[in-house]
Order: C-alpha cells, then structure tokens, then sequence
C-alpha cells in the first residue's frame, strides 16, 4: 500500500499577503498619525480638525500659486529690470499709469503702451468670438451626439480627440495647413482658384486664430454639455410631448432652461481659457503679422521675457490689469447665473 | 552566511563608491547654440581637451537660439542659475554676468593680441576683462541664386551695386523664373547695414540712440515699398510675428533670387544647397554712405557665477589656442574671430568652389565695414534698437502705423527702454 506525501500547509496567495503587508503598514502609519493628531484634536476640538486636514493643500496652494500672485503685485509697483524684488526700486503706480496713458482708449496710436492696447482689442475680439464659437458648437455637437445615432462612440472620441493634443501640435498642423504654400492653398490652386495669404493679412490671420482654438477646445466643452444633456430626465420630454411640445419648444424650453447651470459652467471655463489663451496663436501667428493677432498673455510675456529690457514691472501691472478684468467679468456671469430664473 | 555576504557587498559597493567619488571630475555645463556644424566640431575639440585633462568635463547643452539663448539665458543669469560657460551673441547686453579670465589664463598677452578687436564688445564699459574668444565673427551681407540669373538671362552685376540696382534686377529675374524677388531675414541687425549704407548715423552728437535721420528714413522707405509691391518675399518679415525670423528655407528651395542673411550661412548652404544650385555671395548694395554690412558674431564666455572659475578659464584658454581655433574655423567654415588667423589665413576644408567664393567675399567684406556699424555693434542695448526696428517697421508693412509714426515709436521705445534700464543702477 503506497504511502501518502505529508500534506504540507498551503501558503497564502499572492494577493492577500500583499494585502496583509499594506493593512500592517496602513496600521502603523494611522497609529503614528494618532499619536500627533489624537491630543491636536482633544485640544481644538472635531469641528476644526478639518483646518489641519486642509493644510497641506493649503501650504502648497499658498507657495505655488499665492505667493508668486502677491510677488507680481509687488512687482507692478517696482522698476527697473533687475530680477530680485529687494533690488527693484518702488515707482507707485508708474507702470499702470504708463498702461492707461492714453489720448484716445479706442485708438491704440494714440496711447503710450500702443501693443498694451493692441492686445487689449484683440483678445476681446478673440474672446468674443471664440467664446460664443465654442459654446455653440459644442452645444450643437452634444445636441447630435446626445441622439441615437450609429458610430456614437467613436463620434464622441472624434470630436474629443483635439483636446488631448499639445497646443503647440495643434499650432504646427494648422500653420502646415494654412500657409502660402501650405495645404489649403494647394488644395485651392488644385480646384483652379488663386492662393490666400491665410496668415499674412490681419483679419485673415485673426479668423483662422479663432478658428483653430474653437477646433482644439471644443471636444473638452461638449463633453460637459453631453453630460449635462443625459442628467435631464427623460420623463420631462414625454411631459412635453403629451402637452404638444415639438422638437424646437422642446429644446427652447426645456432643454436650454435645464442646461443652463452646466452652460455657465462651459462660459466660465471658455471664457478664463480664451483670456488665457498663448501658446497656440503664438506658434500659429507669433501675433502678426504686425500687432493683428497679439493677445494680452503674449503681450505680457514678450515685456517681461522675451525682450532685451526685460520689463518685469510693467509685465506685471498688466497681469494684475489682466487678473482684475477676469475676476470682474466671472463675478458678474456667477451673478446673472445666479438671477436666471429657476423653471 | 548570508550576513557575510551582505556585508561583503556592501563593504565592496561602499568602496567603489568612495572611489568613483574621488575619481570624480568636475562637471562643467556649457549652454550652446548651433548655426551648422560648430557644436560637433566643438565636442571634438572637447573629446580631446577631457583626455587630456581627466580632471574636467563638459557637458554641452545645446539650445534653440531665440528661446534658448535670447530669452531663458539673461533669466538664468540673472538669477545666478546660469551655466558655468555659454555661447552668446547679445556681447554688450550681458557682459556684467560674463568671468574675467585675465587672472587665470597663461597668456593674457596671447588674447589682447588675438582677440583684443573684440574684446570691447564683451567687456562692461572702463573694464579690461577678458570675457572670452570669438566662436566665429560675422557679416552680414546677400547671397544670389547665380542659376537663377542664368536662366533669366540677366548677367551679375559688377563694382558697386545700389540696392535700388539690386532690387530691379531681381525683379527682372523673378518675373522670368517664376519665383520671388528678395528676402531679408527679420532682424533689425540685418537691416542695419543698409541703412548706414544709405546714410543712416544711429547716434547722435552726444552718442545717443537716434533713429530720425534721412538715410534711416530713407531705407525704411525702400523695405515699405518693398513689401508693398511685392518685391520682399512678405512670408518673413509680415508672417512671423513679433520673432526673429530667417529667409534661409525659402533661399534653399529657390524660391528667392536674393537672399540679405550673413556670413554664418555658407556652412549650412554648403551643406543643404550643395551643387543644387549655384549660390553666391555678393558684396553688400551700396547706399550714398557707403556698401556695409555689420559685423557680429558669437562669443564663448565664463559665467561669472561659476564655482569653477579655474577649470572654466582651462577650457577656454585651451579653445582659444591657434591650433585648436585653426581647426574649429576650417571645419565650421565661418570667419575667424582670431586676428593671427585671419591674417594667415584659414585652410577651410571644402571642395566646394562656391563655398571659397562665398568665404572670400564676406572676409573682403570686414574690411568695408562702417565704423557706426561698429559702434552700433558694440552699443550695449543694440537689441533693443534692433528689435523695435523690425517690429515697427513690420505695423507699417501691415498698415497699423504710418512710416513717420512707427519711427517715433521707435525712439520712444529705445528711449524708455534705456531709462528702464538704467533706473536704479
């Protein structure tokens, strides 16, 4: 009769000794954690326990992003081009007065920082239209991507594509495309038509500008629209429907009023993006050709950076000009947000 | 037994990690820019300089020219994070960051008589610095596409041009082969010497900045007409912003007749135009002031901040011998900024006949240089000038500013730009 091998214990697997390390080092890291916050919390109470869980975010906010916004305002009032703020000298406010120094605002010949002004008018033409471009595109592209329609999926990564792209890519293939000797020009000889200087004319470079940012951030923007759109209720529709509604007083009064918290959310996030915007239209045009498609942002930077002066001083009172006209313009879309009347 | 052997491996790893540390040579970081092929050439001679000297290395970083050198270099400087070497082309603008090597070089005698033309434009003002050697010294100056010509029919022509001169004959040949007439690279730099040929003085009696004169006025005029009937290619100086930018592409695929750059592109076209095409180089259009260009060029420096200030000083005076500078000039084919060398002469390794031609005109051209064109060159703030030349100049191209317009704000600009400048020194 053959004998049986000793049955040896099974080891565990893999996966829960791997679990069982991580709770023993979770333990220890709670229990250290405990010794310090244990005592803090009998000290100061449950309530303001959460300041201290806010404080490492806090720090970091406060370091990266606070700190060097109190430097730049400093930095409005200094001179000078040295680096260091304890080697600036104070001059007031000479660099905002230099900024608004004008004999006409509506004609930026006539004003002492004339590419200020340049920048000023264009990035509220880019704005404009850039802005209202893309909420309206993306809503119209979430409205055909919200039915049933066949390739829904791959549509939906179609249009979000752009999105992933670097500015600088998206800036690249235009320029490629839209060049003397470029794509569209080719395609437009090859149709037997003349060629377009596409960035070499003011209007026409400021256009394809627009254009090219509505192409790269619209996906981003209709997929917020797309999820607002399938958080309605479907039994509204068929509300509306028994009561007659068609599809146009269905989408006038119901789906815009229902839409509408998520749309200030995409004119809020387009408008901070649009006034922003750099790195796209700089590539694209570098801002010209002359001032036609110089933006605030680049404004800023070729004064404080890309100069042999460097002017940090009068960079920064613009960005603080720049910063103050943001937080006034989303102040007020928050407050008419907040006025639109509930259904 | 296991313990044994981990204590034998980190004994041993310990020991190899004391050793390698004492083998250690110090790192130095040089920040460079390539117009061709110098920065192989230069790693050459630095392969040999660290064979020689185990003791040092050197780490070339080589970076894009406009945002690399021109405008992350001065930031860099300026906030004592710089490299401990760099190859710069703004001498004046930056020279309180550059390291005098006066006390560390072998010879000081060696690079007063060598280099000493040029050490003024590196050197802050009253100062007997030696900040470093010339990588290669430049003229600007036109090249034609000679193939071009030939088709059209049109002869080259000989002795003293005017620009009005060039300007019509390459419209002749553009309009007989299809292409475009001139391209300028957008650089106030390049413009510069044509506007002293048709007189222009740059400064005035007390040594200031001044732009408003006739013969400045008078070349802004030609570059508006220019642009505006179609004989400056616009893609370069309308096309391109607020950036400098090179006409060299368009030059390449033959799309212009005649091309205002400088010397430093003979090695590139040597090598990208080849036998295509035959190129030349011409001497500078003459104005009623003269035919110059301007000089320039790049300089290898010591950073000041450096805390190698002895080893820098060894591997520039080493770069700096006539040899080594011999060899860099002959593969790189640029123009020495050696004063021996370019009287010997330099033996440029080429075969090319259209690239002696071309190396043979702009050395001639050095010695037609200007003396404002020097003095401009020299000017600590030239940038600024030369930047809001072709930025101005570009609104009246697009329409934005009238001739008369743009050329005070040019004054201004310099003006404000200077006061800025020297606001709390």
């Amino acid at each position: 009769m053959a004998t049986r091998a000793p049955v040896s214990k099974p080891s565990k697997p893999l996966s829960e000794r791997l679990s069982g390390a991580f709770t023993w080092v979770f333990e220890l890291l709670m229990n250290t954690l405990g010794l310090v916050l244990e005592p803090l919390q009998r000290l100061v109470g449950v309530k303001r326990m959460a300041y201290f869980f806010l404080l490492p975010n806090l720090l970091i906010f406060g370091v990266f992003i606070l700190f060097p916004m109190l430097l730049n305002f400093y930095y409005a009032f200094t001179g000078g081009t040295a680096l260091f703020p304890q080697d600036r000298p104070l001059v007031g406010a000479e660099n905002f007065a230099t900024l608004f120094d004008c004999g006409n605002f509506l004609n930026p010949n006539t004003c002492t920082e004339d590419r200020f002004w340049r920048g000023v008018y264009n990035t509220g033409l880019f704005i404009l239209f850039q802005v209202a471009g893309t909420v309206v595109f993306a809503l119209v592209t979430a409205l055909a991507l919200n039915r049933k329609i066949r390739f829904r999926g791959f549509f939906r990564s179609v249009y979000f594509y752009p999105v992933l792209l670097s500015p600088v890519v998206v800036a690249l293939v235009w320029k490629w495309i839209l060049q003397r000797d470029g794509l569209l020009n080719a395609l437009l000889v090859g149709l037997g038509g003349e060629p377009v200087a596409f960035l070499l004319s003011g209007s026409w470079a400021l256009f394809w500008a627009i254009v090219v940012s509505i192409w790269a951030h619209m996906g981003f923007y209709t997929l917020i629209l797309l999820a607002g759109l399938q958080s309605i209720p479907k039994e509204i529709y068929d509300a509306g429907s028994i009561d007659g509604a068609g599809t146009y007083r269905s989408f006038r009064h119901l789906t815009l009023p229902l839409l509408m918290p998520t749309m200030l959310v995409v004119l809020v996030l387009a408008l901070i993006r649009a006034v922003q915007t750099f790195d796209e239209v700089f590539v694209l045009t570098g801002g010209g050709p002359g001032s036609a498609t110089l933006l605030i942002v680049q404004y800023i930077y070729t004064t404080g950076f890309a100069s042999q002066i460097q002017r940090f001083g009068l960079a920064a009172a613009a960005s603080v000009v720049l910063g103050a006209t943001l937080l006034v313009l989303t102040l007020l879309q928050l407050r008419l947000g907040r006025s639109e009347r509930p259904l | 037994m296991s313990k044994i052997r981990f204590l034998l491996t980190s004994l041993t790893l310990g020991l190899t990690a004391s050793f390698a540390a004492a083998q250690n040579p110090t790192e130095l970081r040089m920040t460079w820019y390539d117009d061709g092929n110098e920065g192989q050439v230069l790693r050459d001679l630095l392969d040999r300089f660290e064979a020689e000297n185990p003791d040092i290395s050197v780490v070339v970083d080589t970076v894009p020219y406009s945002s690399g050198i021109l405008e992350a270099l001065p930031l860099q400087l300026a906030s004592g994070q710089g490299p401990d070497m760099a190859r710069v082309t703004d001498l004046g603008g930056l020279s309180e960051y550059f390291l005098d090597l006066r006390p560390f070089v072998a010879d000081p005698g060696y690079w007063e008589t060598n280099f000493g033309p040029f050490l003024g434009w590196m050197r802050p003002e009253g100062s007997d610095a030696l900040p470093g050697l010339m990588t290669q010294l430049t003229v600007t100056g036109p090249f034609v596409n000679k193939t071009l010509f030939d088709q059209a029919g049109v002869a080259l022509p000989e002795g003293d041009t005017t620009w009005e001169e060039w300007a019509e004959l390459s419209r002749q040949v553009a309009e007989a082969t299809e292409t475009f007439p001139m391209v300028m690279d957008r650089s106030g730099h390049r413009l510069a010497g044509p506007a002293i040929s048709e007189g222009a003085a740059f400064f005035n009696a007390e040594g200031a900045p001044a732009l408003d004169d006739e013969g400045f006025r008078q070349m802004m005029q030609l570059m508006t007409d220019w642009h505006a009937d179609g004989t400056m290619l616009p893609d370069v100086w309308v096309g391109s912003g607020g950036e400098y930018a090179a006409g060299n592409e368009q030059f390449v695929n033959a799309q212009v007749v005649f091309y205002m750059s400088g010397s430093w592109q003979i090695s590139q076209f040597a090598e990208t135009i080849g036998d295509a095409f035959d190129w030349v180089a011409v001497p500078n259009p003459c104005g009623p002031a003269g035919c110059t260009g301007m000089p320039g060029g790049a300089a290898l420096v010591g950073i000041e901040g450096t805390e190698h200030p002895e080893e820098v000083a060894r591997v520039i005076d080493y770069l700096a011998t006539e040899p080594v500078q011999s060899e860099f000039y002959a593969r790189t084919l640029f123009i020495p900024g050696h004063v021996g060398l370019a009287e010997s002469g330099v033996d440029y390794e080429t075969d090319s006949e259209l690239t002696t031609a071309a190396l043979e005109t702009f050395s001639t051209e050095v010695a037609k240089l200007s003396p404002i064109a020097y003095d401009l060159q020299g000017y600590p703030y030239n940038r600024v000038v030369f930047d809001t030349v072709r930025d101005r100049l570009t609104q009246v191209f697009t329409g934005e500013l009238t001739l008369d317009d743009a050329i005070a704000r040019m004054q201004s600009d310099v003006d404000d730009g200077v006061a800025e400048a020297q606001r709390g020194e």
